[in-house]
């Protein structure tokens, strides 16, 4: 019993110590949270080094997404780039898995740490491909699809990607 | 007439007065909290917040005010008043300063007593008018728990009443001029205080209403007006305990003359106040029968022979 009244004081005392330590709130509008790089937050799409859309449209990310939040139009350039006609993400139904992310091939659709998306009006919470696209590579520098990959579009052929072997010629013997 | 006149401006400001601070203390107890568990608590609406108590009161008077259909309609409307209106009544009693007193009366703590024991009523029927079985259990523990713990409320003021041969609550206050009651009744304040928490039903004894076991208790089917006069009737007992605590133990109004005696009494009731919301902050809730075996195993015995001490000091000073 003299134990419990003890332990019961001291209870109290360590509480009322606390009014002495440092607030854990932040007050949001004036002061702003210190977020991870990694927070997912709004979704982009981003361009390569050469301002060009890395999106070529392969429709992954909306394969991958569990709300179906996603939805575009796939379409081909004359050069014979793929690119999205149209890219549409309702972010009234996005969840911000990040499963877009993990599913591109070419780092096109990232999320960034950017959470301040409230609207009046549920609709314009639905972003077109010019509200995602933005003008920067996101997390990724320096990486251009074309410039890797062994498609051939207008202006390189098979084998003049970069770290790209010829074409083996596969009549000839020579090794 | 101007006696009159001033009677009836005392009551007023008495029932004014205590009904600020009781809303305030929503306010208080929500930046006090906060203050305890390291955040801010509101502090948005106005200065420092305190223009939340408004805001709450806009809210709560707006909202709709509902009857189940299975309640019983005529006692589920009566209970609420009924703990307003015994812990009103019994700030009559409350000496704040010399002469601002609603009515001195000469047996006032016996009629503080008789007070608290009706507000039990108010759980009891709350309960029972709900048809709720929540309600009710939370009614039967309340009861159970205010009946047993207004023993030794009564019991543990015996120390005092016999030191200062009178149940008038000036005389007492006049009586501490040489030391305050807190010191040679030390078990007595502790079992009141123990006591007072029980009886205002205030965390760690909130088992009548015991959100997480009993969703709120007595006043789960209230809303609206009827649910803000149990709120407000809650906050109304912390003051009337601590008012008390501070006439019975702590010599009520004196102090220093730097400070108006009015000005000592509120100061020294606002302590009491910030010590029942330290104690929300920091205690858990026992369980049912802790209490009870608390209250009738350790607290009953302690004021008896706190009584039969006092008594033997008394009678040998004569």
């Amino acid at each position: 019993m003299i134990r419990d009244i003890f332990s019961a004081i001291r209870s109290i005392w360590i509480a009322f110590l606390h009014m002495f330590r440092k607030r854990e709130t932040i007050q949001y509008p004036e002061e702003k949270p210190d977020l991870p790089a990694r927070w997912r937050g709004r979704i982009v799409l981003t361009r390569d080094p050469d301002q060009g859309e890395r999106c070529v449209g392969c429709y992954l990310c909306a394969v991958a997404c569990p709300v179906d939040c996603i939805s575009l139009q796939a379409a081909e350039t004359k050069e014979g780039r793929r690119y999205p006609e149209f890219f549409r993400i309702n972010f009234s139904r996005c969840i911000f898995c990040g499963y877009c992310e993990d599913a591109c091939p070419t780092y096109a659709i990232q999320l960034i740490p950017d959470f301040e998306m409230s609207e009046y009006d549920r609709q314009n919470l639905v972003y077109e491909k010019e509200d995602l696209l933005i003008n920067g590579q996101g997390k990724y520098h320096g990486y251009n699809y074309y410039k890797v990959a062994g498609l051939s579009i207008e202006g390189k052929g098979k084998g003049e990607a970069e770290k790209e072997d010829k074409p083996v010629d596969i009549r000839s013997l020579i090794p | 007439m101007s006696e009159t006149l001033k009677i009836a401006l005392i009551i007023i400001g008495v029932l004014l007065g205590s009904l600020t601070v009781a809303a305030g203390l929503i306010w208080l107890e929500r930046r006090l909290l906060g203050l305890w568990q390291d955040r801010y608590g509101p502090n948005r609406v106005g200065p420092f917040g305190i223009l939340q108590v408004l805001a709450d009161m806009i809210k709560i008077f707006f909202k709709e005010d509902w009857i189940p259909p299975f309640a019983d309609k005529r006692i589920f409307t009566f209970a609420p008043a009924i703990v307003m209106t015994t812990i009103l009544l019994s700030f009559a009693i409350i000496p704040f300063a010399p002469g601002i007193i609603v009515s001195d009366l000469n047996i006032g703590i016996l009629f503080f007593l008789a007070m608290s024991s009706l507000g039990a009523y108010s759980i009891v029927l709350a309960g029972w008018a709900s048809n709720n079985k929540y309600s009710l259990l939370g009614a039967l523990r309340g009861s159970a728990q205010m009946m047993s713990y207004e023993v030794f409320m009564g019991l543990s003021l015996m120390g005092v009443i016999m030191l200062s041969g009178s149940f008038q609550l000036t005389d007492i206050v006049e009586a501490q001029r040489g030391m305050w009651y807190v010191v040679p009744q030390f078990i007595g304040f502790v079992v009141f205080l123990i006591a007072g928490i029980a009886e205002t039903h205030r965390l760690p004894f909130d088992i009548p209403e015991a959100e997480s076991e009993l969703v709120a208790g007595y006043h789960s089917e209230y809303s609206g007006m009827k649910f803000g006069m149990f709120f407000v009737g809650e906050y109304l007992g912390i003051t009337l305990i601590s008012a008390l605590i501070t006439a019975l133990f702590f010599g009520g109004w004196l102090g220093p003359g730097f400070l108006p005696p009015f000005v000592w009494f509120f100061l020294k009731t606002l302590v009491f106040i910030t010590f029942f919301i330290l104690l929300r902050a920091s205690l858990p809730r026992p369980r049912y029968d802790q209490l009870m075996e608390y209250g009738w195993k350790f607290l009953l015995p302690l004021t008896l022979l706190n009584i039969v001490i006092t008594g033997m000091i008394a009678l040998s000073a004569n």
